[in-house]
């Protein structure tokens, strides 16, 4: 079954149309790579999901509820869905242990030891272990998006939605973000990326949606979309990439 | 996974570093230059201070002026009067920051709901920061001090708490402002990572918002609270003694300014306490926003 569903998905800023009527369908332990050029409206879409933005038209569902539904409480889907930003958005007056249990111990309420006993563990598997007693600021960017990513799967969500988490990182740093990522594909989790990372979006995603102009233009497994793209948008895209030498 | 931590990396500790021949110079010369701004510092300081007080010493009203002002005599009497009365500033001062801080944040909370259910609260909360930041603190005063008991309703506060009400009242407009300021101050960015993690509005003021806000206004809230420390004294207006009235009362007894000076003094040696706390708090945030 469908983790996601998106149906005609609208959502314009002042007139401005982000999102002009997207379909997308995210099935289970599936990794779904949004590309397309910037202000193509993958991060309008995520925030769409997650209900940081109210939709304008359009329905999403999540496990079959349709939680675009106002009656819905939007923060019992938030719970559900982890989402982890661009500009990695830790806070910085708690410690790495404390921005990872704040979620466990406010939302689910769970006691303080169990919260950081599964805190702990989750940072010694990516090797943060010593450093969760230490501030944002003192962390390398590759670091506070790994805490980031922690912090989101601390509360063991459905489906993960990642807003191009390596583009504000240092080239050398983005590696260890990604093999992350890697790791939880081989977890099964469900996951919805927006990337400019072209050569990763081919390795680790199952399914590549190329975004413009607000729809889903192009869709398929990312050998037939990055090797014989059918619409003349997406190989534009694709030329522009690989003279960028993005590809 | 590879793991990198340039916060950690850096230059070995323990081998010794030899300054080059041209940073010695410029060491060198960078101490001939501090030596130099101290002498220079040091001098006009003292040439400063001897013009003054040849000017004030040797200004014709001179002796009239110190026996009218810096009486020791009268000082020594007016003391324990003064003490007296400061002691009830503390007071006041005491129970009045706590309330104007208490009821600033809440008015600055209140005016950052969102929703229609709350247009009557926000208004209302807003109207009150306009209101008590625009009139003066002595008409409050006078109206609680003086009018409400007019009104001779059962169980009427004494004066000095109904005064103390109108120092809350005033402040706590003041106060309201520079917390909303800070709340603002918290980047939305914050607020949207709080609330995908299934936050609620209110744990997100509680556990993310506040404690960020509430750290970037502590200088301007202190601040609020020095000039609280001599609006305190203004309850004497409906009769409570404090320092400067015990002062004034001296003053009118020995026909001789002398008690005022003490009980400005006294305030200064007070406040000096509470500014160099709020010196500290200012240098420790800047401190904290340039290594962050």
């Amino acid at each position: 079954m469908a983790v996601l569903t998106c149906q005609g998905v609208r959502k314009e800023f002042g007139g401005r149309v982000v999102l002009d009527g997207l379909d997308l369908t995210v099935d289970e332990h599936q990794v779904v790579a949004l590309i397309g050029a910037s202000g193509s409206g993958k991060s309008t879409l995520l925030r769409c999901v997650n209900l940081l933005e109210e939709l304008d038209d359009g329905t999403i569902t999540l496990d079959g509820e349709e939680i675009s539904d106002p009656r819905v409480d939007p923060d019992r889907v938030r719970r559900r869905i982890g989402m982890v930003f661009q500009s990695y958005n830790l806070f910085p007056h708690l410690s790495v242990l404390e921005n990872v249990t704040l979620a466990p111990r406010r939302v689910h309420r769970r006691a303080r030891a169990d919260a950081e006993a599964q805190a702990r563990e989750l940072l010694a598997r990516v090797g943060l272990a010593d450093r969760a007693d230490a501030y944002p600021d003192r962390l390398s960017g590759g670091q506070q998006q790994r805490v980031a990513i922690v912090r989101a799967l601390a509360n063991s969500p459905r489906l993960m939605l990642l807003d191009e988490v390596t583009s504000a990182l240092d080239p050398e740093l983005v590696g260890e973000v990604l093999a992350m990522i890697r790791d939880l594909k081989a977890d099964g989790m469900t996951m919805v990326l927006a990337t400019h990372e072209m050569g990763f979006a081919r390795e680790v995603a199952d399914q590549v949606c190329f975004l413009d102009a607000g729809r889903v233009v192009e869709a398929g497994p990312p050998a037939r979309v990055f090797g014989e793209p059918t619409q003349p948008r997406t190989r534009q895209f694709l030329r522009r990439i690989i003279e960028a030498g993005r590809l | 996974m590879s793991r990198v931590s340039p916060a950690d990396d850096g230059v070995p500790v323990g081998r010794r570093h030899l300054p080059s021949a041209a940073q010695r110079r410029r060491a060198a010369y960078r101490r001939r230059q501090t030596t130099r701004s101290v002498l220079v510092a040091a001098t006009s300081t003292a040439v400063l201070g001897t013009l003054l007080v040849v000017a004030v010493t040797g200004a014709p009203g001179w002796d009239r002026v110190r026996r009218s002002f810096l009486d020791p005599t009268i000082a020594l009497d007016a003391l324990p009067e003064v003490l007296v009365g400061l002691w009830l500033n503390v007071r006041l001062l005491v129970c009045c920051a706590v309330g104007a801080l208490l009821l600033g944040l809440l008015i600055a909370l209140l005016r950052t709901l969102r929703g229609p259910v709350f247009f009557p609260v926000r208004a209302l909360a807003a109207g009150y920061t306009y209101t008590f930041r625009g009139l003066p603190l002595i008409i409050v005063l006078y109206v609680l001090t003086l009018g409400v008991p007019g009104l001779r309703l059962q169980g009427m506060p004494p004066v000095l708490v109904l005064g103390g009400l109108a120092l809350v009242l005033t402040y706590g407009g003041y106060l309201a402002e520079v917390f909303r300021a800070g709340i603002e101050s918290v980047h939305p960015s914050q607020l949207a990572a709080a609330r995908s993690l299934g936050l609620t509005y209110r744990q997100t003021m509680r556990h993310v918002v506040l404690p960020q806000a509430v750290r970037r206004v502590a200088p301007p809230l202190l601040n609020d609270v020095v000039a609280l420390q001599k609006d305190v004294g203004l309850v004497s207006l409906a009769g409570p003694i404090d320092a400067v009235r015990a002062a004034q009362i001296a003053t009118a007894q020995s026909f001789n300014y002398t008690p005022y000076i003490v009980a400005g003094v006294l305030f200064v040696l007070l406040a000096i306490p509470l500014i160099a706390v709020t010196d500290w708090v200012t240098l420790r945030a800047a401190r904290r926003q340039s290594g962050g």
